[in-house]
């Protein structure tokens, strides 16, 4: 378990980790997402040990992390932002030089099974710099896993890969996920959203949110948004909301003569649909279509990290 | 292995990998072999004096290009992140930069026996004890630069500032007591005493006296020590 108890980082008079309290369990992965400069990597280096708070105290299994750097550091896996590598080394003799240090014993044999994992068959005899991002990204994480730690926290895993790269780190990701604590950084939110139990947004150094996806989703917003669609022309819609009450039109889109397209918003506790699907078979309109506007993630991101996280959404709260 | 020795083994090979440690061993056997055997049949004398005099001089200038980028590449390519971040202090992180300095340093200091040997073929009358005193003052003279080259290397992410620093460092620890007729009387004894070139001329004489030989370790303790410091602080930062 990591516990994070009041940390704040300061860089000279800036304030990049401002007072931030939570608590990983054992096992969980988590997602840690905010724009870029919000603290994310800021705070996964203070429990790394690689800087040292301003204030405030990070345990690891209770350890306190300056006073048992040393120790801590052999339970964490770490693959810092932007990858650093030693570029002009084979990937054997890195995997070889990092595997001494974290003391991993019958090298051979976990070196195979690292190199199944991460997939790097073919380049373990190759210079470093040679390889591509996406194979450079798979060093890292075999670098970070490379002594089976009990937490594994990766910095931007995702960061500079092309769309076929993430899916197979995303793969490799939710693989190890399955038996270590994991967190997870990033800015991309389907990334998070397709590997994490657990996602917290970070803003200007606060936690300004914190929960599951869904908790997330439905803490962003109290109301429901339903897509209609329908021959009711704009009228008759107006009409139909007028009537039913409570609710509200968010939008209205004439498609054509006789079909169009209404986003309806009502509280969310209260599922109106029923109603409206009543309603306009009752008065003998055909119906389309109607659904629940998804809310995507990024609704959620900006709305936390744009308009400020607003504390009565708070999904911690509720 | 222990964990200075994993450093010093990865710096020693990213030498030889990265070819830097060739060139510095065949440049420098280059100039100290010319500097030795250009003078040697005007000179007439079978000693290394020539030899000795000259080491420190272009040590000023090889050693910090050796040490320049053990700490600031590592800045500069982020990799100082994974490095603090594995189970290993700062102590052991700086002692293993400097031994594969001094590795480096002895192997170039191993070379130059060819000329020891010339000396032996053509001299008579050989002075064994001063040229023994002279390759230990010279091995610690190499070691105090390197130390003075790995502080600079700690405090920047650029080589080439961390190569100028060092160079100027270096360069006026050593010509210290050149310039002690500029200066008041009162320290100069002491300025005599800080300076390198005092020290190791001393040891060139054949004299191993434990003063010089606290001297030089004491220099090179301090600079690492200050190292160390640097890499703690940038926790801080």
């Amino acid at each position: 378990m990591i516990r994070l108890e009041n940390l704040v980082k300061d860089y000279g008079t800036v304030r990049a980790v401002d007072h931030v309290n939570f608590e990983i369990r054992d096992g969980e992965i988590l997602g840690f997402l905010g724009p870029n400069g919000a603290g994310k990597s800021t705070t996964l280096k203070m429990i790394t040990c690689y800087l040292s708070p301003t204030e405030g105290n990070i345990y690891v299994d209770g350890d306190n992390v300056i006073e048992n750097s040393l120790e801590i550091r052999k339970r964490i896996g770490y693959l810092p932002e932007q990858n650093p590598l030693y570029e002009e080394m084979l990937v054997y003799d890195y995997l070889k030089f990092v595997a001494d240090i974290r003391q991993v014993k019958n090298f051979k044999a976990r070196l195979k099974e690292i190199i199944e994992l991460c997939g790097l068959h073919g380049v373990v005899q190759k210079p470093i710099q040679t390889l591509s991002k996406g194979y450079k990204q798979r060093v890292g994480i075999a670098q970070a896993i490379i002594h089976d730690p009990e937490i594994l926290i990766l910095d931007e895993p995702n960061s500079g890969l092309d769309p076929n790269q993430i899916v197979e780190i995303r793969e490799l990701i939710k693989e190890l996920g399955k038996e270590k604590t994991l967190i997870i950084s990033s800015h991309i939110l389907q990334e998070v959203q397709a590997v994490c139990d657990r996602i917290m947004i970070i803003h200007e150094g606060k936690i300004v949110a914190d929960g599951t996806v869904d908790q997330l989703k439905s803490g962003y917003n109290k109301s429901m948004s339903v897509i209609l669609k329908s021959d009711a022309n704009e009228e008759a819609i107006n009409v139909m909301v007028e009537k039913l009450g409570n609710m509200k039109l968010s939008r209205l889109n004439r498609i054509s003569e006789t079909f169009s397209e209404a986003v309806v918003e009502f509280d969310r506790q209260f599922d109106r649909r029923p109603e409206i699907f009543k309603y306009i078979k009752n008065n003998g309109y055909m119906l389309f279509e109607l659904h629940r506007e998804d809310i995507s993630l990024e609704d959620v991101f900006r709305k936390f990290t744009i308009e400020g996280g607003n504390n009565e959404l708070h999904p911690i709260d509720q | 292995m222990n964990y200075t020795q994993l450093i010093s083994k990865k710096e020693t090979n990213a030498y030889f990998d990265s070819f830097s440690g060739y060139i510095f061993l065949i440049v420098f056997l280059l100039f100290s072999g010319w500097f030795f055997a250009s003078p040697l049949f005007l000179a007439q004398t079978s000693d290394l004096r020539t030899l000795f005099n000259i080491i420190p001089i272009l040590f000023i200038f090889f050693v910090p290009v050796i040490t320049m980028g053990l700490l600031a590449s590592e800045r500069s390519s982020g990799t100082i992140e994974l490095l603090l971040t594995f189970p290993l202090t700062e102590t052991q992180i700086i002692m293993g930069k400097f031994w594969a300095a001094l590795k480096l340093i002895a192997i170039g200091l191993l070379f130059t026996f060819i000329h020891f040997i010339t000396i032996i073929a053509l001299g008579t009358n050989i002075d064994f004890g001063a040229i023994f005193s002279g390759y230990l003052g010279l091995l610690l003279l190499g070691g105090a630069y390197a130390s003075i080259g790995i502080f600079t290397s700690s405090l920047f992410k650029n080589q080439q500032v961390s190569f100028i620093l060092s160079y100027v460092i270096i360069f006026v620890l050593y010509m210290l007591q050149y310039f002690l007729f500029f200066i008041p009387a009162a320290f100069a004894g002491f300025l005599q005493n800080i300076s390198i070139g005092y020290h190791y001329s001393s040891m060139t004489r054949g004299v191993i006296d434990t003063r010089d030989v606290i001297y030089f370790l004491g220099l090179i303790i301090v600079f690492l020590r200050l190292a160390v410091k640097c890499l703690k602080m940038s926790k801080w930062k």
